[in-house]
């Protein structure tokens, strides 16, 4: 079986997300061919930026077809985790589909009954609240904390395996079939994220 | 809920971590990697990595020991001192750095702001405010404050350059107090709660930590979202762990790390 393929969807974080996997011993390889996508034993779509240039770069690339037809584990990270949702508020952009819903952005709140004002973007470390178990979060206890940096979230449906709260309550952590998405970044969630990362590539290809 | 972040920042100098001395001559205290990963072990939050030569010196930040960063840690981190173009950023992004910070180089060029957001997203714009309380009462900015000799002090007043540089895209604001910095005497909480009050960004504070009573002080006080601090951690007059753990007890929301 090839390698887990990290799609170059023109993010900032792809370095960290490669370094990550690599210091679990992953074969990994940064890929923008659909074939070489296609062809991969696992796929993560990491990304950071907003939904519209990031659909557009994968548009442009003409990777969007290929996403949409994977069959293997397929893992979105941060802005990669939205761009699985049908769309996203942000731009009133049009996503991949792969998992249904719709991303909207976070409310900011001001401080009130001596809790800290909740500020968007939602950027530091957080904890997840476990809704249910998955081979994708084994070893993850309730209340790790793992760091966030988005204004935008998914909502908390059947689908969410771990939710997060900043403000409201949002998708943490998400799995629809084989299709997963982590709203924090793993690649810098210290030992928690290394875990999560580590179990995504032990999910059977 | 959110916890408040604990980031230790530590000086480069041409690749190596450097200690300052009176803001002159600078003395090597170790390797760059080893350092962080010490840091990371001990559980700081998040690293900040003020390249001391670059920005008064006029070069670039070198991304080579960026890059040996990103390849070993897995905390966030932020890299300052020499970026003044959206191609510096760039490169430092892509090396790894998660945010890449600017201070002298936003006074210059405000829009620079406006365009290192538009690129990268306002999550990878800090802009560090270095400032200080005139005689008037004002608190202002300075700019160069990486070289003693070039300092300046400006007209610019420090609530409204932090109004204006969250209006152009910053995504978070560092404010170094300078007049409590090196004093180790606690944080400047009276000029955080100001810049507080017109800050909707995440808000960092640095200047003044001595003691582990200075971090409670400041998150009792005033609603920030982490402490920036160099020489208490470096020189191990405070050590993170039992910095969170005595944080913890007090009720401050602090991650824990896990080994």
């Amino acid at each position: 079986m090839s390698a887990t393929v990290l799609v170059d969807a023109g993010g900032a974080n792809l370095g960290s997300v490669r370094y990550a996997l690599e210091r679990l011993g992953a074969d990994v390889r940064v890929s923008r061919d659909a074939a070489e996508i296609a062809a991969a034993s696992r796929v993560i779509l990491p990304g950071v930026g907003a939904a519209a240039s990031g659909m557009a770069l994968l548009r442009e690339r003409d990777l969007n077809k290929v996403l949409r037809e994977l069959t293997q584990p397929l893992l979105g990270i941060c802005l990669g985790m939205q761009l699985l949702y049908e769309g996203s508020e942000e731009g009133g952009v049009e996503c991949l589909g792969l998992i249904p819903g719709s991303v909207r952005k976070l409310a900011a709140e001001p401080a009130r009954d001596g809790k800290p004002a909740i500020r968007v973007p939602h950027m530091g470390w957080n904890t997840l609240q476990l809704r249910q178990s998955d081979p994708l979060l084994e070893g993850i206890g309730d209340g790790a904390h793992v760091y966030f940096v988005h204004s935008y979230a998914a909502p908390v449906d059947e689908r969410t395996l771990a939710t997060c709260q900043h403000g409201s309550p949002f998708a943490a952590v998400v799995r629809s079939g084989n299709r997963y998405g982590a709203q924090f970044h793993p690649e810098r969630s210290s030992t928690v994220g290394m875990r999560l990362l580590a179990n995504f590539l032990k999910i059977p290809a | 809920m959110l916890s408040r972040r604990i980031i230790p920042c530590l000086d480069v100098a041409d690749g190596r971590v450097v200690k300052g001395v009176q803001f002159r001559g600078h003395v090597d205290v170790g390797d760059i990697v080893e350092l962080a990963m010490r840091y990371r072990d001990a559980g700081a939050d998040e690293l900040v990595f003020y390249d001391i030569t670059a920005s008064p010196q006029g070069r670039h930040v070198d991304k080579e020991w960026v890059e040996r960063i990103a390849r070993v840690i897995d905390i966030p981190f932020c890299v300052a001192g020499g970026i003044r173009s959206v191609a510096d950023a760039r490169e430092v992004l892509h090396a790894g750095a998660d945010k890449i910070s600017i201070n002298t180089p936003a006074l210059q060029r405000p829009e620079l702001v406006a365009e290192l957001a538009d690129a990268f997203g306002v999550q990878c714009v800090v802009v560090g405010v270095d400032s200080l309380r005139d005689e008037d009462g004002q608190w202002r900015v300075r700019q160069f404050t990486g070289d003693v000799e070039r300092t300046q002090a400006l007209a610019k007043t420090t609530l409204e350059w932090v109004a204006q540089v969250q209006d152009l895209g910053a995504g978070e604001i560092v404010l170094n107090c300078m007049g409590s910095d090196g004093v180790r005497e606690g944080y400047d909480i009276e000029q955080l709660q100001r810049v507080r009050e017109v800050c909707a960004v995440p808000l960092i504070a640095s200047g003044g930590a001595g003691a582990m009573e200075h971090f409670l002080d400041l998150f009792r006080r005033v609603d920030v979202d982490g402490a920036l601090a160099a020489s208490v951690f470096h020189s191990g007059a405070i050590a993170i762990p039992q910095l969170k753990q005595y944080l913890h007890a007090q009720g401050i929301e602090v991650r824990h790390a896990v080994s």
